[in-house]
């Protein structure tokens, strides 16, 4: 049946339904059918309740969450709509952060008015932004990923050892100690110096960057950065103005990422150099990653995800299930059949006893030590070895036993994989007690890192993202 | 003149270091046309093996076996486990993705990286150790070349590394082996249909760059002393510095590279200020990225349409 003249919701009808396939595939139907007006609204309603129901602690905990998700949709404009690879986003916020700590506080002792400050800041973060995307009009992929970390480890270097121009005695960022005292926002009369003021407005500037990145997307604009993203060269031949899209590109994602970094500022009452090195550029790629890149419902929800996984990880019962929970899911995932995955666990129980019987028997209890005070620790004491003097060093080994036994499970296939998994798994649950659920913020590390890998390789739209396919 | 002199064995232990790691990035890039985030940590894992070899003989003070055999025991240790990171990055984090698009290995190796460094600090922990040379290979020992002194350890730094980069040009130039490597790298589909088995060269390349980035870990250790979770880092953006400005892709390329950022670091460091020295090698860099990407020795890569 031809598709001329039809309208392209209906034409893409039978392509929608074989898209969405599986048990959710019904209730996407019905969720894409909603205007993503609506959706917005909600999810703003949504949140605007959040903080009558926490305490001022889970306040912060979402201003974290929606400042990493305003950075999140910046960086999706820059990398998953238009395609260039940026690694020095992270300069841009800092660049913000700082610019207006240097307005809004006593370092320099200008005190300019909120009016003015903001509409400044955004303004050059966008014209930084357009200078780092000229670069780009000769580099490409890799190159210009490694040009714009270079440029963001330039600017850490420059905050933190260059604070006095030289010859001039003037402190202007602080160096290794920031900024502190910076000022609130001041509008209408009102001071924005509350957490709770401060989550509002962050959640009033998302609203209106995703109405406003919306509409961007489905305009020319993001059309043409759709093209370049697929096929640079084939757009330029089509006469979209290829180096100009860059440029935009490069100046909305800076202008978002500065807006976020002047918020920043009055949020933790002082910038310091620490908000912007390296590990919070992965945060944000993982937030994007994970929701998926191009999608911006996907950009706020992974950054959600990724602000309250530290949370989770912190407090040890949460992570606990967090971490047994997930364990489940991959063994499921990873067995094909029913049986292997009951035998799995009957393997470990029995692995389990033997491997304590033995040990205990060669050296005598005072090898043990106490188990975690979480729920599922104590529940596991009795099974799992929880050592006590060597426990540092046991863990190191089994982390190290864990991971290879990890990859082999990948290689493995069948009944071979499930005696593989007997072991690793003991490995990583005895890991987990004995080490990992004690150092929250390493594993929070690994855990970032290893889902980028596992991400890149399983499920690279993230999400809520679409597959893309690359022509080469 | 003596402090120029110094500078430049300073200049030479340090390039001889980069080249080393300047080369596993080349030589991945050449093969798979895809640059190694991770290959820092690998070359960080290398560092930490050569010290935990130490330690088992017995550490710097108490050594069991005389003190060649020890040196080359820890930088035997070090290709070791610095091959198996980088074997297992490239099987796990790399190959997956070989069909993908252009972001997803750069993603992967950005998460690998970060993943090997968190592993470093859960096992290492973040205090740094140090490798503790000068009772190793004490002071005293050294070579007198005219008006300076050079220690024993800058020695071997740097004949180690000068044997090493020959003994890969004449295996990369003599054996088959290395005539696959360079097929693979000059046109990867061709030598496909020439019966060379790609995956096969992928993995010796990986292989190759990574044990001489784990020797560069050691040399790293018995040079300047510390050696800590982060230090893969900034040594792998230096590195990659070097790998670009000689040219990348280039085997004698990365060399010129790392000796070339070697002394400019050294220089930088003892003329102007060590505040610079890291902006000057990534100023360097950007110069290159935007004047002649292909580098010194590099050739001009051409897109196909």
């Amino acid at each position: 049946m031809s598709n001329i003249g039809v309208d392209s919701w209906v034409a893409e009808s039978a392509e929608r339904d074989e898209r969405y396939t599986g048990w959710a595939g019904p209730a996407r139907r019905l969720l894409d059918r909603v205007p993503s007006g609506w959706k917005l609204l909600v999810f703003l309603a949504v949140a605007a309740v959040y903080p009558l129901l926490v305490p001022q602690a889970g306040v912060r905990i979402g201003i974290t969450a929606l400042l990493l998700a305003m950075l999140a949709i910046g960086l999706n404009t820059v990398v998953g709509w238009a395609g260039l690879l940026d690694l020095g986003y992270i300069a841009f916020y800092g660049f913000g952060a700082y610019f207006y700590a240097m307005v809004s506080s006593d370092q320099l002792s200008v005190h300019w008015p909120t009016w003015v400050s903001i509409p400044v800041v955004v303004a050059a973060s966008a014209l930084l932004g357009a200078l780092l995307s000229l670069p780009s009009r000769r580099l490409v992929g890799d190159y210009l990923a490694i040009m714009t970390l270079f440029f963001a480890q330039v600017f850490l270097e420059v905050i933190v050892n260059f604070e006095r121009l030289p010859g001039v005695d003037i402190d202007l960022t602080g160096g290794p100690n920031g900024i502190i005292g910076v000022e609130p926002w001041q509008l209408f009369g009102f001071s924005l110096n509350t957490f709770n003021r401060n989550f509002y407005l962050l959640l009033l500037l998302l609203g209106l960057l995703i109405a406003v990145l919306r509409n961007i997307d489905e305009s020319r604009t993001g059309r043409a950065w759709r093209a370049l993203r697929e096929d640079t060269l084939a757009a330029a031949h089509m006469t979209t103005p290829v180096n100009r899209l860059k440029m935009l590109a490069f100046a909305v994602g800076a202008a978002i990422a500065g807006l976020t970094g002047t918020i920043l500022g009055p949020v933790q009452v002082g910038v310091f150099p620490n908000n912007f090195q390296l590990l919070f550029l992965i945060t944000i790629y993982a937030a994007l990653i994970l929701g998926g890149l191009g999608s911006i419902p996907g950009a706020v929800l992974g950054a959600v995800a990724v602000a309250f996984t530290p949370e989770i990880l912190r407090n040890p019962g949460t992570a606990g299930w967090l971490f047994y929970v997930a364990l489940a899911v991959l063994l499921v995932s990873l067995l094909r059949k029913r049986a292997m995955v009951a035998s799995v666990f009957v393997g470990l129980a029995v692995f389990g006893y033997a491997l304590r019987f033995t040990l205990l028997a060669i050296w005598d209890e005072s090898i043990l030590g106490a188990a975690n005070d979480t729920f599922l620790s104590r529940l596991l004491d009795s099974w799992l070895l929880i050592l006590g003097p060597a426990q540092d060093l046991a863990s190191n080994y089994a982390f190290v036993l864990a991971v290879g036994g990890m990859l082999g499970v990948i290689v493995a296939k069948g009944w071979w994989r499930v005696a593989l998994l007997v072991p690793t798994v003991y490995l990583a649950v005895f890991v987990w007690e004995n080490k990992l659920a004690l150092q929250p913020s390493v594993t929070r590390q690994l855990l970032f890192g290893g889902v980028l890998v596992v991400m890149m390789a399983v499920r690279p739209q993230g999400m809520l993202g679409t597959r893309r396919v690359e022509i080469t | 003149m003596e402090f120029l002199l110094q500078q430049t064995v300073n200049g030479l232990t340090l390039g001889s270091v980069y080249a080393l790691l300047a080369l596993g990035y080349s030589m991945v890039y050449g093969v798979l046309k895809f640059l190694n985030f991770a290959h820092g940590e690998v070359y960080m894992f290398g560092a930490f093996a050569g010290y935990g070899v130490l330690t088992v003989l017995g550490g710097p003070t108490g050594l069991l076996v005389p003190v060649w055999l020890a040196l080359t025991l820890m930088f035997v240790g070090a290709m070791v486990v610095s091959s198996g990171v980088g074997l297992a990055l490239e099987r796990f984090a790399y190959r997956p993705l070989r069909s993908a698009s252009r972001l997803a290995p750069l993603i992967s190796a950005i998460g690998a990286s970060f993943f090997l460094q968190a592993a470093a600090l859960l096992l290492f922990s973040a205090n740094s150790r140090s490798y503790d040379a000068p009772t190793l290979i004490p002071i005293a020992n050294g070579l007198t070349i005219g008006p300076i002194n050079v220690w024993a350890v800058r020695v071997l730094v740097i004949v180690t590394a000068v044997v090493l980069m020959v003994l890969l040009t004449w295996w990369v130039r003599s054996s088959r082996a290395g005539k696959a490597v360079r097929a693979v790298s000059f046109d990867t589909e061709a030598a496909a249909m020439m019966g060379v088995d790609v995956d096969r060269v992928i993995v010796v390349t990986f292989l190759i760059g990574s044990a001489l980035a784990g020797v560069g870990g050691v040399m790293v250790g018995l040079v300047f002393g510390r050696i800590f979770h982060f230090m893969g880092f900034i040594a792998g953006l230096k590195a990659f510095t070097a790998a670009v400005v000689g040219g990348i892709g280039s085997i004698p390329g990365a060399m010129l590279g790392g000796l070339l950022i070697g002394f400019a670091e050294a220089y930088t460091t003892a003329y102007i200020s060590s505040t610079f020295q890291n902006l000057i090698v990534f100023g360097l860099l950007i110069a290159f990225l935007l004047i002649r990407p292909s580098g010194f020795l590099g050739r001009p890569e051409l897109v196909k349409v």
